[in-house]
């Protein structure tokens, strides 16, 4: 099991998890998500958290936003705790579905957290066109969501959680549905956005491939109790395309990712 | 070859309108020609048309357009038959079997009607509005045929042409019926009832003590037959409209309180992590996500509401009131057995009651365009 | 400790809620008694040169003979004498009345239901009436059946009619709508899917009817009864107010208000109310137990 390696970085860190552990009560007995996680992600780094279901990866980001909290341990995001993080709008958070309101049409969707942020309606306009051009949906501000196809509504709530340009973007397993062209396609785009914008991106995937093509650093987690077993470091160019699927290289990832995964599943059971 | 081929795929209503055309001129020719008889004629064409119908299969809309003007035809000269005889002579067979024939006509094309496709807006709304009016027209004429040609006395069911002429007549009586009864008690109730109901849920949606106790009290509350309370409104609130209006507003209350607190916590789990990551305060969610969430639910209720206010007004007026109002009407004139003017009032009531329903079935089509069970069209 | 863990279980659920609630909602009752009773008894003791008390006038206001707002317990006490001391058969029972409203309110739940059933398959299966009848059915509700109720019993019986029937046409008028509203819902709810799957076994129109619509329609149909069968109850009360009417409690409650009676009125009132939600319940129950079996959920 390889340590988690920050210092060599020389980038601040965005994201500081330390022992952090996790348990939810039900009725039968205490089912332990989270256990002794330790994990250091620095500004501009794509993180992707893999593993089988069950394995409290999409714990893990929710605890980083704030829509749990942990029970024991520390977790400082942007140096602050979750909770401030959240009041000061540091992340954007897109969900496995496109969860648009459908009284709205996809411009004022956009609208919404720039609402809430107090914005003009003069800048609303300005931030919404502009991020509805970086996910190529300009022509669609008047539709309604539910008159979208379900690749361009990821795509419109990615817009959304880029709007208010955001330290940090989570993102919970956001092309999971989605068929695999489309999501090739939106692979690539999130890849672009991410070396045009430099934003810290958190990722939660159960594909491999997806995970490998657009992470700096994977994080492989198994299950019962959830628990970080590797943290591999990739090195492929920024503006890599789909082409460096079939390079040794990342051949050599995804067999290393492979057997974290497989030796999580073999201590798990 | 089976016998049932030669049918299948053929206008079985055309069929019946032949069959039943063909025994109106035979019961014609049985019976003495007198002044006031069906003119031949007209049945003749009408027969002439059903045997088109049924062996034709090709329905088209120049097809479509003959049946039409004989159906017209057909209505109009039975009309003008029963209208032509003396009060006390009853109808004889003939004009049944025709009435029957005529019947399926209209029904031929009411289905050639609904089977139209059509992507044209305004041909669809055409559609929405002329099938049902149709169908209605059938059911009056259908009523003012028997009630004269069967010489139904006037006490138990007058024909609308005698109700039309209450209209003429007493149309100042009834005007002041409905200020009375919708305007001073149903709105004012309705408002009362409805507003309440509104904002007890959203107050009690802050105290989820509150809301888990109000839920199942509501429910009880919605199955109280409310009409049963309008005797102690009156004893407290006094014969005129106040009373009135109060069990209205009781009656309105429940829909509204219960529809609103199941709608504002309806909202999806998704939505209310999206708006926590935004770190929304409590206003701003309930305006931006739950109250939008509960519109369906809310006019809904107000629908509910809009009917619920007539009824509650109008039978509140049994129970006693100022000499003027629908309800006061209708158990007056019952008493003195004019029906035609209760029957008026009833179908003013009704008129009010599918228009104030309809203002919120509209304003839903309006604010719910979103809902699933509103993106059909 | 122990005594605050049993506190929250009963105030997490809703009958902690429901009982306090339900205590406050009588004891503002015994104030609102206090309140509207008390301008006649003031009245009264100034006449009389009475001194009075504010302990007083609460007891008084609250036992008087008929008051413009009964207390609880004197609603419970004519409850009692007209439930349990009278005979069954007696005309002042309102065990009596209330068996004579649900009488004529089953009757036309039966037939509202049985009507508003056969309407929804009509719609669902023959576009022509979907949209010559659907129209129609919503005007017809529009219609303050209620208010020509007594009419209708009154006519019905001038033709010789009489007896249960003509008060169950009313109750059975406002039954079928929401039956007929739940049903097609519910008859249309199977997905295209499951439509489909059943064509891929080229079943016939019945089979999809018996197999898939039929199951597929019956939360619906739940849903639309817990409507129609607390407006069976009103349709029936109502259609009992027309003087003259031998029983029922519409009647009753039209004695009450024509004497005065307050206690009576409140009496026969909460009958109604308990009845009908008993029999919601009861309905609840079914629904609860089929869709238990039918293994859905709640």
């Amino acid at each position: 099991m390889s340590e988690p390696t920050s210092s060599k970085s020389s980038k601040s860190t965005s994201i500081d998890i330390n022992n952090l552990c996790l348990t939810f009560e039900t009725q039968t007995e205490p089912v332990h998500a989270l256990s002794d996680i330790n994990l250091q992600i620095n500004s501009g780094d794509f993180v992707s958290l893999i593993g089988p279901s069950g394995c409290g990866k999409t714990t893990l980001l929710r605890v980083i936003a704030d829509l749990e909290k942990p029970t024991s341990g520390t977790i400082t995001v942007e140096g602050k705790s979750p909770h401030e993080a959240r009041l000061d709008r540091s992340y954007g958070y897109v969900f496995q579905t496109p969860a648009l309101l459908p009284w709205r049409n996809i411009e004022s969707n956009i609208h919404l957290p720039l609402e809430m942020s107090g914005y003009s309606k003069h800048e609303q306009k300005k931030l919404s066109q502009q991020y509805l051009s970086l996910v190529s949906l300009i022509g669609f501000e008047k539709k309604y969501p539910w008159q979208l196809s379900g690749g361009m509504q990821q795509r419109v709530s990615i817009a959304r959680a880029l709007s208010f340009n955001p330290d940090m973007l989570l993102m919970d397993e956001p092309f999971g549905a989605l068929d695999e062209i489309t999501r090739d396609r939106l692979n690539e785009e999130l890849l672009h956005l991410w070396e045009k914008t430099q934003k810290t991106v958190v990722f939660v995937t159960h594909s491999i491939p997806e995970a490998v093509f657009l992470s700096s650093k994977i994080v492989v987690m198994s299950a019962r109790p959830g628990k970080i077993i590797n943290v591999i470091e990739t090195n492929f160019s920024k503006d890599r395309t789909f082409d460096i699927r079939e390079t040794p290289e990342f051949l050599e990832v995804s067999q290393l990712v492979r057997e974290g995964l497989k030796e999580g599943h073999n201590d798990g059971s | 070859m089976n016998f049932l081929t030669i049918f299948k795929s053929r206008s079985l209503s055309g069929l019946l309108c032949l069959v039943f055309s063909i025994s109106t001129l035979i019961s014609l020719q049985l019976n003495e020609i007198n002044d006031h008889a069906l003119n031949p004629f007209i049945v003749i064409i009408i027969a002439a048309i059903s045997l088109a119908l049924f062996v034709n299969r090709q329905q088209g809309i120049f097809l479509l357009s003959i049946c039409f003007a004989a159906l017209f035809s057909g209505v109009w000269s039975v009309l003008s038959l029963i209208h032509s005889l003396n009060a006390d002579t009853i109808i004889g067979l003939d004009v049944w079997l025709f009435v029957s024939s005529l019947w399926f006509l209209t029904w031929h094309n009411l289905v050639q009607l609904s089977a139209i496709k059509t992507l044209n807006k305004f041909m669809e709304l055409f559609l929405t509005v002329v099938i049902p009016l149709l169908f209605g027209s059938w059911i009056f004429f259908l009523w003012e045929v028997i009630t004269i040609g069967m010489t139904v006395p006037q006490v138990l069911l007058p024909s609308p042409s005698l109700i039309w002429q209450v209209f003429d007549g007493a149309g100042a009586t009834l005007f002041a019926d409905f200020y009375q009864t919708f305007v001073r008690s149903a709105i004012p109730g309705f408002i009362i009832g409805s507003g309440s109901g509104f904002v007890v849920a959203i107050a009690a949606d802050k105290i989820p003590f509150l809301q888990r106790g109000l839920i199942p009290i509501g429910n009880f509350f919605s199955a109280i037959p409310v009409v049963g309370i309008a005797p102690i409104m009156i004893m407290w609130f006094g014969f005129d409209w106040q009373s009135k209006a109060a069990v209205v507003a009781i009656m309105t209350f429940f829909p509204m309180m219960v529809n609103t607190l199941v709608g504002i916590n309806e909202t999806d789990k998704i939505d209310r992590d999206l708006l926590h990551t935004y770190a929304t305060n409590y206003w701003r969610e309930l305006l931006s996500l739950r109250l939008p969430n509960a519109m369906p639910f809310i006019l809904n209720a107000l629908k509910i509401n809009s009917t619920l206010a007539m009824i509650g007004a109008i039978v509140a007026e049994f129970f006693g009131t100022p000499i003027v109002g629908m309800g006061f009407r209708i158990s007056a004139e019952v008493g003195r057995m004019n029906i035609d003017m209760v029957w008026a009032t009833i179908a003013i009531a009704a008129l009010t009651g599918s228009m104030f329903y309809g203002v919120f079935a509209l304003l839903e089509r309006k604010i719910t365009f979103w809902h699933p069970s509103m993106r059909k069209s | 400790m122990e005594a605050n863990r049993i506190l929250n279980i009963i105030m997490s659920g809703s009958v902690g809620p429901v009982v306090i609630l339900v205590s406050i909602i009588i004891m503002v009752w015994y104030a609102g008694a206090v309140y509207l009773n008390s301008s006649f008894l003031i009245d009264r003791y100034e006449k009389n040169n009475i001194d009075w008390s504010l302990s007083e006038l609460a007891t008084d206001s609250w036992s008087m003979e008929r008051p413009v707002l009964p207390s609880p317990h004197q609603v419970a006490k004519e409850l009692k004498k007209t439930i349990w001391d009278k005979k069954i058969t007696s005309k002042h029972s309102l065990v009596f009345h209330s068996g004579v409203t649900l009488s004529s309110a089953m009757l036309g739940f039966a037939m509202g239901t049985f009507l508003g059933i056969l309407l929804s398959v009509g719609i669902v299966y023959v576009p022509a009436l979907d949209r010559t009848l659907m129209p129609w059915i919503i005007a017809s509700q529009t219609i303050p059946i209620l208010a020509i109720a007594p009419m209708i019993v009154v006519v019905l019986g001038s033709m010789g009619i009489v007896g249960l029937f003509p008060k169950a046409t009313i109750s059975t008028y406002l039954c079928f709508f929401p039956v007929v509203v739940g049903m097609v819902k519910g008859l249309r709810s199977p997905n295209i899917i499951l439509v489909d799957l059943m064509h891929s076994y080229s079943a016939s129109k019945a089979q999809v009817f018996w197999k898939l619509r039929i199951p597929a329609s019956i939360p619906f149909l739940f849903a639309s009864l817990k409507i129609a069968i607390a407006l069976s109850i009103v349709g029936a009360i109502v259609a009992e107010l027309p003087a003259g009417a031998q029983g029922g409690l519409g009647a009753r409650l039209l004695s009450g208000s024509y004497y005065g009676q307050t206690n009576l009125i409140w009496a026969a009132l909460i009958t109604a109310s308990v009845i009908s939600a008993t029999l919601v319940s009861v309905i609840g129950r079914m629904e609860r137990s089929i869709n238990k079996r039918m293994g859905l959920q709640t």
